[in-house]
This record gives structure tokens, C-alpha cells and sequence, in this order.
């Protein structure tokens, strides 16, 4: 009995454990130039659905894509170099939902403290008008992400989303600080049917937030 | 030989030490006690912290005294009788304890509501404070939300930040509150926590004193990024508080026209995609 129960114990804490720290694995942005004038390019893709492709166990939920190597891959940890101008292009294929907090609708962080929405510069959009967030608090980046309107004729409704959908095209470019392990999120109650819309893939690893490890 | 006076040598013993440990906790460990000196309501608790250690100090060396006493003297010789003498009551030893030890916790509380009168100990006190220091005061407002701290100062036309700077010798009037679950607002270093609820409006006061940073973080488990929900607070000049809350203003001009009009409570929507 006492066997027994010492092992079912075992095998519930080595769930937990594998559970616990699986983490999405991490990709590294291409980067060009060396010292001081170090780049990195990092290209995502917010979608409505990540779909069955790249999450069977949650085709339906919201999520990020990473590309990498021309591919699209379904991981929210990106590896930077540290003290670099990492440059970011999003794809934005997800409708508006709005912020909770319009504080969060102007960008704040990037060099010039602008990104460019569809080629042009901004500083700030409609709180209305936010579908997601890109959010480093720790680097203090701040940068709202505007949403495919509701009238939109061609919208993407799984991963991957190719550039024939409609959608908006938003550049920016921060600089990374020293090495370390700095998260990142989306602050949009993007998680349609959750607690404040702010569980499930707001709160799980791989989807609307991640790391940004600095190395 | 005749038995010794167990009881006289250990008091004596007892009130030696404590002559010696109490000044000692007190005088050396107070001042590292937490949570610092950097406000009014953080050396009150440092004050509060030293004065239990004060007390408690003679209760544990009685404790542990007695403990090694016994060990040491009331030890059974090798080959002894194996049961010593029936243990029997003693209603003087009872009566001394109880005073003495109902005392004390009374005193404590009597000492510790008093502190708490003076000031709000840096406690969150709910949307109608019982105890309000007198004085001018500075209104800043804490929004937490998953996973993040904004401060907003309606005195400043109302901005929003995601930094907390804050004036030396000027008392701080936080207004906690929360855009969606329950967060708990802890300034360390300020001595201050106050719980950040959803329709909430926690007062809490704080006067700091010392021009210094202090560290933010979240107290209350609110998710998978609750343990990245910190940040780095500071304590400056007036002068340097004007210098930086103008320059807020200015970074912050493109956004302040969306924000809502100032109130200590907030119903955002969208409550959840599609609402």
C-alpha cells in the first residue's frame, strides 16, 4: 500500500514537473553586423486561430508565430543579441478588440518612440482600435498593434496566415539592454471565453506572451 | 550534597542574559530590521519590529535557557531509576505565566493600534481611511492590471505612467485599484501595501524621507506573469519631481486625450473580446 502510493506520488509530481517547464523551444533572429552596430530582425504574425497545424491541442486560440529560416513556427521565445538594435516587423492578421487600459495605446520605447503602421509613422493609435499588443516592460517598450477592421473582405482564419489575407504591416525597432531573460506579453483581453478574456492563451507559454532571451 | 536552588540559579542565570541580549537585538539588529528607514511609515515599522524583538528576546532566552537547563541538569544518570518525580501543578508558576504573558500581548496590541493611529502604518485602508495623517498631500494613483503597474497623478492633469517617482518629505496619497483580478500594490523600502481590487478604491499614506529607489512588486498571486510584475520606484527632490513630471507630460501628450476622465475606480471595456 505504501509502495503504491509512494509511486502514484512519484508519477503525479513528474506530470507536474514535465508540465511545469516545458517551454516552446527558442528561435534566434537573423542578425547582421557586429559590435556596436548589431542587428537583429525579427519577423511575427499575429493570427485569430493558430490552427490545428501548429496547435492541435488548441487550433482555436490566439496566438503568435515566429518566422525563422522562412518558415513560420509557433514559439514566443525569441533569442536577441544584447546591446543591439533588434529590428521587428508583425504581420497583423487579427480583428480589433480594444484595450482595458487606453494608457497602452501609444508606443513608447522604440527608437524615435514610433513604429510604422502600413508605412506610415505613428505614436499613437485609437485605443478602439487595438488588437494586440507587444509589450517588453522590463526594456520599457510599449507598442500597440492595430486590428483588421470587421468589414475586412479577405480575413485569415487559421495559421499561417500568408500576405494575400488582409492585414497591417507594423515596424519598429527597439534596443536590447544586457543579457538576461526579459518577458514579454500582449495586454489586449484578447482571450475570447476566458476569466477577463486574460487566460488561456494569455496565460500560457507559446501563444500571447514569451521571453526575450538576451544574449 | 545538597540539591541547589535550581530555580534562584536559573533566574539568575535568565536575567543575565537577557540584560545583555536585549540591549544587544536592539540597539544592533533593529536597525536591520525591514523594511529600511525610507519613509515615515517604513521606520514605524522598523520601531515596531525592534520592540517586539525587544520583548520577545527575555521569552525565548527563558524558553531556551530552561530547555538547556534541564538538559543539562535534570539528566538521568546511566543506570537511574527510568521514571523521575510525578509532575505536579504549580498554581503560582501558572498565575506568574498567564500575567505575565497576557501583559505582554496586551501591551503589544495596545502599542501596536497606537502606531497604527498615528499614520495608516502604510496600510491599505480601504476608500473611506480611518486614520489620515494631517498635512498637504500628493494623490497618486495605482492601476494594476495582468501583469503590470500604471501610476496616474490627477493633480498633473491627470497622466498616466508606467514609472512611480514621488517626492522626498511629501505625503503620498495612493489610490490602489485594479482593472481586472485582484493585485497587491508593495512599495518595500516605503513600507507600504495596500491589496489593488477590481471597483475598489484602497487608500494608503506614506511619507518618504529619504531620497532613495525602492522596489515594486506584486504580492498577490495573479497569474502566470505574476512573479515578472515588479519595477523600480524612486524617491527625488521636489525639483526633480517637477522637472520629471513635466517631462511626462510631454512623452505622454499623444495618449492623454484617450485616457478616461480621472476617477478612483474604473469599469474598462472591452470586460472581454466581442463585449
Amino acid at each position: 500500500m505504501v509502495v503504491a502510493v509512494a509511486v502514484f506520488g512519484a508519477l503525479i509530481g513528474l506530470y507536474i514537473s514535465v508540465w511545469a517547464t516545458q517551454l516552446p523551444g527558442a528561435v534566434t533572429a537573423p542578425t547582421s553586423g557586429s559590435g556596436s552596430t548589431k542587428s537583429a530582425n525579427l519577423t511575427l504574425e499575429t493570427v485569430a486561430a493558430v490552427g490545428p497545424v501548429y496547435s492541435p491541442e488548441h487550433p482555436d486560440w490566439v496566438s503568435y508565430l515566429v518566422q525563422s529560416h522562412g518558415h513560420w513556427v509557433h514559439s514566443t521565445i525569441f533569442t536577441l543579441p544584447a546591446h543591439s538594435l533588434v529590428h521587428v516587423t508583425i504581420y497583423q492578421y487579427d480583428g480589433d478588440s480594444g484595450l482595458r487600459n487606453p494608457f497602452l495605446a501609444e508606443v513608447e520605447g522604440t527608437v524615435g518612440g514610433v513604429m510604422t503602421v502600413d508605412g506610415k509613422t505613428m505614436r499613437a493609435i485609437n485605443p478602439d482600435d487595438a488588437s494586440h499588443t507587444f509589450v517588453v516592460p522590463q526594456l520599457g517598450v510599449f507598442v500597440p498593434l492595430v486590428g483588421v477592421s470587421s468589414t475586412a473582405k479577405n480575413p485569415c482564419s487559421y495559421a499561417p496566415c500568408g500576405l494575400s489575407f488582409d492585414h497591417h504591416t507594423i515596424t519598429f525597432t527597439f534596443r536590447t539592454g544586457k543579457k538576461g531573460r526579459y518577458r514579454w506579453q500582449c495586454f489586449v483581453p484578447c482571450a475570447a471565453g476566458t476569466l477577463f478574456d486574460f487566460g488561456g492563451p494569455m496565460q500560457t507559454l507559446g501563444y500571447m506572451d514569451g521571453f526575450l532571451d538576451v544574449v | 550534597m545538597s540539591e541547589p536552588n535550581h530555580f534562584r540559579r536559573l533566574m539568575l542565570l535568565w536575567i543575565l542574559a537577557s540584560v545583555i541580549a536585549t540591549p544587544l537585538v536592539v540597539v544592533l539588529l533593529g536597525p536591520l530590521l525591514s523594511p529600511g528607514t525610507g519613509s515615515v511609515q517604513a521606520s514605524g515599522h522598523q520601531t515596531d519590529t525592534t520592540v517586539l524583538a525587544g520583548v520577545a528576546t527575555p521569552v525565548l532566552l527563558l524558553v531556551v535557557l530552561y530547555l538547556a537547563y534541564a538538559v543539562t541538569f535534570f539528566r538521568q544518570e546511566p543506570g537511574g531509576v527510568l521514571e523521575g518525580p510525578a509532575i505536579r501543578s504549580d498554581a503560582r508558576v501558572q498565575t506568574w505565566w498567564i500575567v505575565i504573558t497576557s501583559t505582554l500581548v496586551l501591551a503589544l496590541a495596545a502599542f501596536g493600534t497606537v502606531e497604527l493611529v498615528g499614520d495608516g502604518a502604510g496600510a491599505g485602508e480601504g476608500p473611506n481611511p480611518a486614520f489620515v495623517p494631517s498635512g498637504k498631500k500628493l494623490q497618486v494613483q495605482v492601476i494594476a492590471q495582468e501583469w503590470a503597474f500604471t501610476y496616474r497623478y490627477p493633480s498633473y492633469g491627470g497622466i498616466e505612467t508606467p514609472h512611480l517617482v514621488i517626492p522626498v518629505d511629501t505625503t503620498i496619497e495612493f489610490h490602489v485599484t485594479s482593472l481586472d483580478v485582484i493585485h497587491s500594490f508593495w512599495a518595500y523600502q516605503l513600507g507600504v501595501k495596500a491589496d489593488a481590487n477590481p471597483q475598489v478604491d484602497n487608500v494608503a499614506f506614506v511619507k518618504p524621507t529619504k531620497e532613495e529607489s525602492f522596489s515594486i512588486r506584486c504580492s498577490e498571486l495573479c497569474g502566470i506573469w505574476h512573479g515578472y510584475m515588479f519595477d523600480t520606484g524612486h524617491v527625488v527632490s521636489p525639483a526633480a519631481f517637477q522637472a520629471w513630471i513635466k517631462q511626462q507630460q510631454a512623452v505622454f501628450a499623444p495618449v492623454v486625450h484617450d485616457l478616461p476622465p480621472y476617477a478612483t475606480t474604473y469599469a474598462p471595456e472591452p470586460s472581454g473580446r466581442g463585449s
